[in-house]
């Protein structure tokens, strides 16, 4: 494996300076990379639905992006008669905020990281969920019926799928033995989606849940609420709510392809290229699943992370120690197979047992 | 336990989801409906009152404002109301014609129902665009011998206003040719889909009893298990030539409407096949007088629409204007069943419950 | 479609057979009893209630119910005739929900009252809407 020099050296200053010049660059990467989400996603979706998404801003339609946001900002800003006021400033600044925290401890590139957390996976899971809190603040504080359903189910989809997510990690961290991100890709000579395809599985599907992507898009839910929890912003407030979506987008590609996918590594290209070749494919797939699938309603959203994914995730947790514990030194091109072989059984066996709906259908009576 | 009290969700007039200005004010219990409550006439426009100010020719590019989405069924009752109280014979060509593009309305209507059912689930306008696309190419059809994509003004009472032109029966033949292979496809992509089947199966269950006490028809009707087809209960045109089968459903669920208005399109390419076949030659269009006078007295007329049974009560008093002109509009009585349906039943399923009805709103308020 | 047998009908009901030869003519008092016959009768079977409406006739207001059977495809239109001074007739949606927003429908465009209606309001005009715009008397403000 070549090595590569650090980002960041010994800066002229100290701590401050890299901060501030990590944290603008981390923000500036952000926005570039939703800008660049925002337009993969509706040429996706476009060619997905047999059609051809927008084209006329700029080539390809690479300006769209640009184009909403100006939109967006120039229109009024409407603070609902009624609303929280203070609640309703707040709500997206507090969506935003963690989204951005999460990304301090990702490598990119080694070493170009704002901080190299020795419990950096503890620090994700931590700040990730407080995310949520922005978001039913948003939605409750617009005072609308709609708003306030979308942040009921935000909250209750959340402690949901928190649970299966963390255990998947944990048997990330058991493989690894560190809770460090670094250390992390560092054990990924061999991609953990080899060595944990369960995790893996039970990872991306809890992820797209956290994130409210389809078919967990309970929050927004177009057809039923009308876009739910921002369904009363307008203006920058609004434009913000929207970053938050793909920032999160961002962020889920970025921890699926960390975790993983193997982070920054990779022959040939530069480090940071590999990063963002997987988060576009993890990023593809999300686009394919909204493409593809309708949404699912709230109690079954809930049922398939406590009846499906749950069970899954401590079967994977328990195989991994015990594999962790029995046989420290098995070769990995032994357990790769084996364990994917574990996960397609351990899928099909546990969708035999769970259907979505309250009723087994085949039950009905005529 | 905590205090909880319902409270009262307006969904629309302005919502994605009800197909139209329509309103349901709905008393929700957290997510689950306890009562609701439709509002109707956001879009009367007074037809019927209309309609006794205008010569009974003027009168025809009225019906077709009543169900927008399939103009040329809306001609139908009403012209045939008026040929039977006139006693206009109408030439078999033109008879021929009329089942074609009757039926080929019914398909396009048919995929507009299902592609907004599936929008109204959540799957992000994927069926929708693919179901657009099939309906683009009948819409070209009809544009083709109308000079009209959406309403066509087509019949009149003893023909219909244009011959088919010459490049009109190869177009035919070819949607005729690709069409069930695409409805397979879409079939074979929705049908099997374990979250449309979910989200579908045992959702808004309507029994036979309260269909038929509710005065609900068409694919509503049926798919309750009810065998009731106007075209073979009392066919009108040339529906005694043509052989077809009524698909029924099992149990009324939202599944079993989807599952009916999926064969109904495949009945409908096998009944355009064989009316292509039979299509003699011929004029189009009897002679009627240009200033019509029918005699004094009553005719009631119905057909087969792609929302139900769709009538036409005519009171003639011997002058140039109908004296009454009524519209059984089955969109508007299929909405009857409606509250049955909801009350119970949470917000994500009402939502698709609704879509699955089908209505048309410049129906229904008229 | 058939039509069922009149004569015999009429003579059940204590109806008179209309002119026209679609159906029967009741007295609006008789018509909650006859379409209660019509949909009980075991021999009749009339479950399905097609279509309600009404015509402003100079003299009076006319009510026509259509029924249908399905299980024996017949039609049967039944008639009404009430005075145009507070013109009301039994409500009929005990029997048929179908009827609920029909009857709305005329009450609201022809101002006949369907007593016993549980729900009687305007249904596509909005409340406070003066007259009934279907009467054949209605002055328009367009």
């Amino acid at each position: 494996m070549p090595t590569y020099p650090a980002i960041s050296p010994d800066w002229p200053g100290n701590l401050w300076l890299h901060a501030l010049v990590i944290g603008v660059f981390l923000i500036a990467f952000l926005m570039v990379t939703v800008m660049t989400y925002i337009w993969i996603e509706r040429r996706g979706l476009g060619r997905f639905q047999a059609r051809l998404g927008p084209n006329r801003a700029g080539p390809l339609g690479l300006l769209q992006a640009f184009a909403d946001m100006i939109k967006i900002l120039t229109k009024e800003d409407i603070i609902p008669s009624r609303a929280d006021r203070l609640l309703f400033w707040l709500a997206p600044v507090a969506a935003f905020v963690p989204v951005v925290m999460v990304l301090a401890v990702i490598p990119l590139w080694p070493g170009l990281q704002l901080a190299d957390l020795n419990t950096g996976v503890l620090y994700i899971l931590a700040v990730s969920g407080i995310g949520t809190i922005g978001i039913f603040l948003s939605g409750y504080a617009g005072n609308n019926k709609y708003g306030l359903i979308g942040a009921m189910r935000e909250t209750a989809q959340l402690m949901s799928y928190e649970l299966p997510l963390m255990l998947a990690l944990l048997s990330v961290v058991i493989l690894t033995g560190s809770l460090s991100i670094t250390e992390l890709v560092a054990a990924q000579d061999v991609p953990f989606i080899l060595v944990q395809p369960l995790g893996f599985v039970v990872f991306f599907l809890a992820t797209l849940a956290e994130i409210n992507r389809s078919p967990f898009d309970l929050v927004e839910a177009d057809s039923e609420l009308a876009s739910g929890f921002n369904i009363e912003y307008s203006g920058m407030k609004f434009a913000l709510l929207y970053v938050v979506e793909y920032s999160e987008a961002v962020v889920a590609s970025v921890l699926v392809a960390t975790f993983f996918l193997g982070g920054w590594r990779g022959p040939l290209l530069p480090p940071v290229v590999w990063l963002l070749l997987k988060m576009v494919l993890v990023f593809f797939v999300i686009i394919w699943i909204r493409a593809t699938l309708p949404r699912l309603r709230i109690d079954q959203a809930l049922g398939f992370a406590w009846k499906y994914l749950l069970p899954i995730a401590l079967f994977n947790l328990v195989t991994t120690a015990l594999t962790a514990v029995f046989l420290p030194n098995l070769s990995v091109w032994v357990v790769a197979p084996i364990n994917i072989l574990l996960a397609a059984a351990a899928m099909v066996l546990g969708a035999r047992q769970f259907k979505p709906g309250h009723a087994n259908y085949e039950r009905l009576e005529p | 336990m905590l205090k909880t009290e319902p409270f009262i969700l307006n969904i629309g007039p302005q919502h994605p989801s009800t197909h139209g200005v329509f309103r349901l004010r709905a008393t929700m219990d957290g997510e689950i409906m306890t009562d609701v409550e439709p509002v109707f006439g956001y879009l009367h426009r007074g037809l019927e009152k209309l309609m006794e100010g205008r010569t009974y020719k003027e009168n025809i590019p009225l019906t077709d404002r009543l169900d927008y989405v399939s103009a040329i069924n809306n001609n139908w009752p009403y012209v045939l109301a008026l040929e039977e109280l006139a006693g206009i014979s109408v030439p078999a060509r033109a008879e021929y014609i009329r089942v074609i593009m009757g039926e080929l309305q019914r398909i396009a209507s048919h995929l507009l129902a299902i592609g907004s059912l599936m929008n109204d689930m959540g799957a992000f306008y994927t069926p929708f665009m693919y179901m657009f696309r099939e309906r683009e190419k009948i819409l070209d059809l009809f544009s083709m011998v109308t000079g009209q994509r959406l309403l066509y003004n087509f019949m009149r009472f003893g023909g219909v206003s244009h011959d088919f032109p010459a490049e009109f029966l190869p177009a035919l033949d070819k949607l005729l040719r690709t069409l069930p292979g695409f409805l397979d496809e879409y079939d074979a992509l929705l049908a099997e889909n374990e979250v449309l089947l979910g989200r579908t199966k045992g959702v808004g269950r309507l029994s036979a009893e309260m269909a038929i006490n509710a005065s609900v028809s068409g694919p509503v009707l049926r798919g309750s298990g009810v065998r009731w087809d106007i075209r073979k209960a009392s066919p009108y045109s040339v529906y005694d030539h043509l052989e077809f089968d009524i698909p029924v459903g099992t149990i009324g669920d939202t599944y079993d409407r989807y599952r009916v208005r999926m064969a109904e399109m495949r009945e409908s390419i096998h009944l355009i096949r064989q009316a292509t076949q039979q299509l003699p030659a011929g004029k189009t269009m009897n002679n009627v007088p240009l200033r019509f006078r029918p005699p004094r007295g009553e005719a009631y007329a119905q057909v087969e629409a792609p929302r139900g049974a769709l009538g036409c009560y005519l009171v003639s008093d011997g002058s140039e204007t109908p004296y009454r002109c009524h519209f059984r509009a089955p969109a508007f009585l299929n909405l009857s069943a409606l509250k049955e349906m909801l009350i119970g039943q949470k917000l994500s399923d009402a939502i698709i419950i609704f879509g699955s009805i089908d209505i048309s709103m410049g129906e229904v308020d008229r | 479609m058939k039509l069922p047998a009149l004569p015999e009908l009429a003579c059940s009901l204590g109806a008179e057979i209309d002119p026209s030869g679609s159906g029967l003519i009741v007295q609006p008092e008789k018509l909650l009893e006859t379409a209660r016959h019509l949909k009980e009768t075991p021999g009749l079977d009339f479950t399905y209630l097609d279509m309600i409406t009404a015509v402003d006739y100079p003299d009076n207001f006319e009510i026509i119910y259509r029924f249908l059977s399905l299980k024996r495809n017949e039609a049967v239109i039944i008639r009404t005739r009430v005075d145009k001074e507070n013109a009301s007739v039994p409500s009929i949606s005990p029997l048929w929900r179908g009827a609920d927003y029909q009857e709305r429908e005329i009450y609201d465009l022809f101002g006949i009252a369907f007593a016993g209606h549980p729900n009687l309001r305007r249904i596509m005009l909005w409340e406070g809407f003066k007259g009934y715009p279907l009467r054949k008397d209605y002055q328009g403000n367009a």
